[in-house]
């Protein structure tokens, strides 16, 4: 047995055990901290991973509250099937929520669920048949095979059951395809969308799965409390899941379970001491939480959790077996691979990019240089879908791509690099580059979240170590992306780009900051993608760099082609010399 | 519902609209200059209202105390911040500045409160305590994060808003108040009736935006912080110091914002935790206007407080529940007209 599985087994046998020894009040505690656990866990992932934010959870909470108090005794329908019902109208709500604020800027969500926490509390106290202010009474006990959960110390079994079911399931899902994909929306869609995560997309299901896990919890509270009425569902509590998710701190599953715990049991002790140290009634506990948060985000911003979770044994470091992912299938192409036809970019009145024209022929390295400012990383980002055309079109096998999403362009079979290193820093490196392989997969977010990925999971790590081995960087496998020196950086983001098997393969500046013998090491990688059939378009700087490797060059100025052919030609040619030394 | 009460609810939801726009035009400079979505303004206009409350009763208000308490912090934070970047020499000039200017007006406050001064004098003593507060805010609780992302400062907001109206209960008390109407008087025209109170609002707040229209279009300060909105760094290069900005950013939106409360006083009661829904009403408006755009976060903010005022009338019950569902279609309007591929930063 490994030292985590002995805490593991140790935890559940504490949780087992408490309720037959510990004395009453720590039971509710306990069960309410299970319940803020589930709550919090959902904000883990939206707002430690996915770097989005919700003050609503309370008002999901409600949902499911509400929905089985209404149910079980207006109806007598049964809990479980209220359940069922909490669920949908939960996924309902948090899918409209979500798709009109997540394809907007980061700060629209949490604005929104502010307003939507409280209008969804004030409809609960003001509608008469879910009882006003006052709020429902008579919600009946569950049941479980015969047994009737009436007692709190039963019910504690339940809660924690669920608490560490939904623990398990998004630990796993970190742990996957879409989690890495998760993981990437922080760093900013552009990189996520570039190995064909719809970023959008996912923002929305990390969303919905907050919401859910909020709903169950509201559920469960409805059968413990056996009453509902709007207090607990308000925009405050919304509030304090927040900064349990963030004196938790992000990143990992049990970072819920710590804030939780902080947060109810610091509440507990506050509510009870502030009022009788001040000789006065109220809620100053939130003075004390106000200025906590401030002071937690201003010196520790990744919470207190890393702390508690760095005492934790270190995850075990899978073995890499199994086969790799099959090769994506090809469309051959006849003519040219990629067509640039008279492609024009204006921001406001400046011409970055002048109907520019050239094209890509399969299997070539084709270099597209220029001083500053001449346009290539606009055109780079014109080509790979981060800006819109003005006017004319980029044509890839045969097929207009310059209205597609980036996401959609790399499922088309084109992969990129950035000009500035857009890797994971705390991700290593083997999990850096299987994200580039997320269009070879198919593992969505319930296979992953069950682990009945596995397979599949084994045979994307057998690609990316493969892809890793391939660039010559086998031996920092698993170390942190962020440790490695720049210039193995650039290569992993390579590596990353190559993982995902594509036609074409677009650099932007590769040899930008990398010293000498690095400089050497990437042409003689380039060297061997060339000769293995790969077509790269390399934007580059580095005038030796790019002449001794291209078969082709475009040279660009003012947002225009000054020429274009072999590197020897375009060494000779006299405008492009004028171009770079300046007129004589 | 007839023309006359049609009519009344209209000059209702305009002069509660005329406030609310008012707050959005601070909360859009806020976020314009900083980032920061300004959630605690709402705490500081329930501050102006009890503040001058406060004063109308002939004691001390709890500002008072609290202006003290953040100096104090202020100066603390300034020596810690000046031992670290090991630069002692300018040390006491800045304590001087965070501790010493704050103390002076609260103690300007405490001073006057039980004379008895007529009315304008109390608002310009609550304005000028209220307006303090801003600018301590952001040094302690903003500006060590300045460069964090709008979502870290937009918790920090949160965090603030729960403290502020903690402290709120503790200094100012449970009860609510009401502060004396500045007119009295109203006038016909037409068939309507117009009051006096109402048209001063509308007045005021249009006088201000006026001021802040001028002030960013045609000064060289305004443009200098519409500079550090758009690129701190780049604004820092020319010159433009964005401490500097914040601090002047906070400090008029703080005075917006006891404006704000010195206005809604006489006509709704006043609690330490009201200030919350009044700013999220502003909020509305400011996100109609995207955030960004002044005009139209004044129009939205107008509409809001129409929407208020009939939807009181029709099903008051359910008015915080209309007034706050309308995002959801201003949000899904704003999302089909902008641009997908917005960048969070």
């Amino acid at each position: 047995m490994t030292r985590s599985s002995v805490l593991n087994a140790l935890l559940v046998i504490a949780l087992a055990a408490a309720p037959l020894v510990a004395p009453q009040f720590w039971i509710t505690l306990g069960n309410y901290i299970g319940l803020y656990s589930i709550v919090t866990l959902g904000l883990v992932l939206l707002t430690g991973v996915a770097g989005q934010t919700s003050f609503g959870q309370a008002a999901f909470v409600g949902l499911g509250g509400y929905t089985t108090a209404y149910l079980t005794t207006r109806f007598g329908t049964s809990p479980w099937l209220a359940l069922a019902v909490g669920i949908a109208i939960t996924a309902a709500v948090a899918l409209t929520l979500g798709f009109i604020t997540l394809r907007m800027k980061g700060h629209y969500l949490p604005l929104a669920t502010i307003a939507w926490g409280i209008s969804l509390y004030f409809l609960f106290g003001n509608l008469e048949f879910l009882g006003g202010h006052t709020g429902m009474t008579g919600i009946p006990a569950l049941g479980l095979f015969g047994f009737e959960l009436r007692d709190e110390r039963r019910y504690f079994y339940l809660i924690w059951t669920i608490a560490l079911a939904t623990l398990w399931a998004t630990d796993n899902l970190l742990d996957s395809r879409p989690g890495r994909a998760i993981r990437a929306l922080k760093s900013g869609l552009e990189m996520a969308e570039a190995f064909g995560v719809n970023g959008a997309r996912l923002k929305i299901i990390a969303f919905v799965y907050a919401a859910l896990l909020a709903c169950v919890s509201g559920w469960l509270y409805a059968h413990l409390q056996r009453f509902v009425n709007p207090t607990p569902f308000g925009i405050n509590q919304g509030i304090e899941y927040l900064f349990m998710a963030v004196v938790g701190g992000a990143g990992n599953v049990w970072g819920a379970v710590i804030g939780a715990t902080l947060i109810t049991l610091l509440k507990e002790a506050l509510q009870d001491t502030l009022p009788r140290l001040l000789g006065r009634a109220g809620n100053f506990e939130t003075v004390v939480f106000g200025i906590l948060m401030v002071v937690l985000l201003q010196f520790a911003r990744e919470g207190v959790g890393p702390w508690l979770t760095r005492l934790l044994p270190a995850r075990r470091r899978a073995k890499i077996t199994g086969m790799p992912l099959a090769a994506r299938e090809r469309i051959a192409a006849a003519g040219p691979l990629l067509e640039v036809r008279r492609a024009r970019k204006q921001f406001d009145g400046l011409v970055a990019v002048n109907d520019l024209s050239f094209e890509i022929r399969p299997g070539e390295i084709l270099g597209l240089i220029g001083p500053n400012g001449a346009g290539k990383s606009t055109t780079f980002g014109l080509i790979s879908g981060a800006l819109s055309l003005t006017s004319g079109s980029v044509v890839f096998c045969g097929q207009a791509i310059d209205r597609l999403e980036p996401y959609e362009i790399a499922r088309r079979g084109i992969g990129r690099t950035f000009q500035h290193v857009k890797l994971i820093a705390s991700m290593n490196v083997l999990d850096n580059v299987a994200l580039g392989s997320y269009l070879r997969g198919e593992a969505g977010v319930v296979r992953a979240a069950l682990r009945i990925d596995r397979a599949e999971e084994l045979r994307t790590r057998a690609t990316a170590a493969q892809t890793i081995a391939r660039v010559g960087l086998a031996d920092r496998m698993f170390d942190a992306a962020g440790s490695l020196p720049l210039g193995q950086q650039r290569i992993a983001e390579i590596a990353r780009a190559l993982a995902a098997d594509p036609v074409l393969l677009l650099l932007d500046e590769p040899a930008a900051g990398l010293r000498y013998r690095e400089k050497q090491q990437l042409r003689e990688l380039l060297r061997s993608l060339k000769n293995e059939g790969m077509t790269i378009l390399l934007v580059e700087h580095d005038m030796d760099f790019v002449m001794g490797i291209t078969d082709r060059v475009v040279v660009m100025d003012f947002g225009e082609k000054l020429a274009e052919g072999a590197p020897a030609e375009i060494q000779r040619n006299p405008v492009v010399v004028e171009a770079y030394l300046g007129g004589v | 519902m007839d023309w006359s009460i049609a009519a009344l609810l209209t000059q209702d939801g305009i002069t509660n609209g005329a406030i609310y726009a008012l707050l959005a035009l601070a909360l859009v400079l806020v976020f314009a200059v900083t980032r920061v979505i300004f959630v605690p303004a709402g705490e500081l206009v329930a501050y102006g209202t009890l503040t001058l409350a406060g004063l109308q009763l002939g004691k001390p208000p709890g500002t008072v105390n609290l202006l003290v308490a953040m100096a104090i912090i202020a100066g603390a934070v300034e020596i810690y911040a000046g031992l670290r970047r090991g630069e002692i020499g300018t040390v006491p000039r800045r304590v001087a500045l965070w501790s010493g200017i704050p103390c002076a007006i609260a103690a300007l406050v405490w001073w006057c409160a039980p004379l008895a001064l007529p009315l304008p004098v109390q608002v310009a003593l609550t304005l000028a305590a209220v307006a303090a507060l801003g600018p301590l805010l952001y040094r302690i609780a903003y500006q060590p994060l300045a460069e964090a992302s709008v979502l870290v400062l937009l918790i920090v907001s949160v965090a603030l808003h729960f403290a502020l109206t903690g402290l709120g209960l503790w200094y100012f008390g449970a009860e609510g108040s009401r502060t004396p109407a500045f007119a009295s008087a109203s006038f016909q025209l037409g068939t309507v009736n117009i009051n006096a109170q109402s048209l001063l609002v509308v007045v005021t707040s249009a006088a201000f935006i006026g001021v802040l229209y001028l002030f960013f279009g045609r000064t060289l300060l305004g443009k200098a912080l519409h500079a550090t909105a758009v690129n701190r760094i780049g604004a820092r290069l020319v010159g433009i110091s964005p401490n500097f900005a914040g601090t002047l950013t906070f400090g008029v939106a703080a005075l917006m914002c006891a404006f704000c409360g010195v206005l809604i006083g006489p006509i709704t009661t006043i609690y330490y935790d009201s200030g919350f829904l009044v700013s999220l009403k502003g909020f509305v408006g400011a996100i109609i206007g995207g955030l960004v755009s002044y005009p139209l976060a004044a129009a939205g903010a107008l509409l809001v407080g129409l929407l208020e005022s009939f939807s009181s009338f029709w099903a008051s019950a359910f008015k915080e529940v209309i007034v706050f569902t309308l995002i959801i279609p201003v949000l899904l309007w704003r999302s089909l007209t902008t641009h997908h591929h917005e960048e969070d930063e």
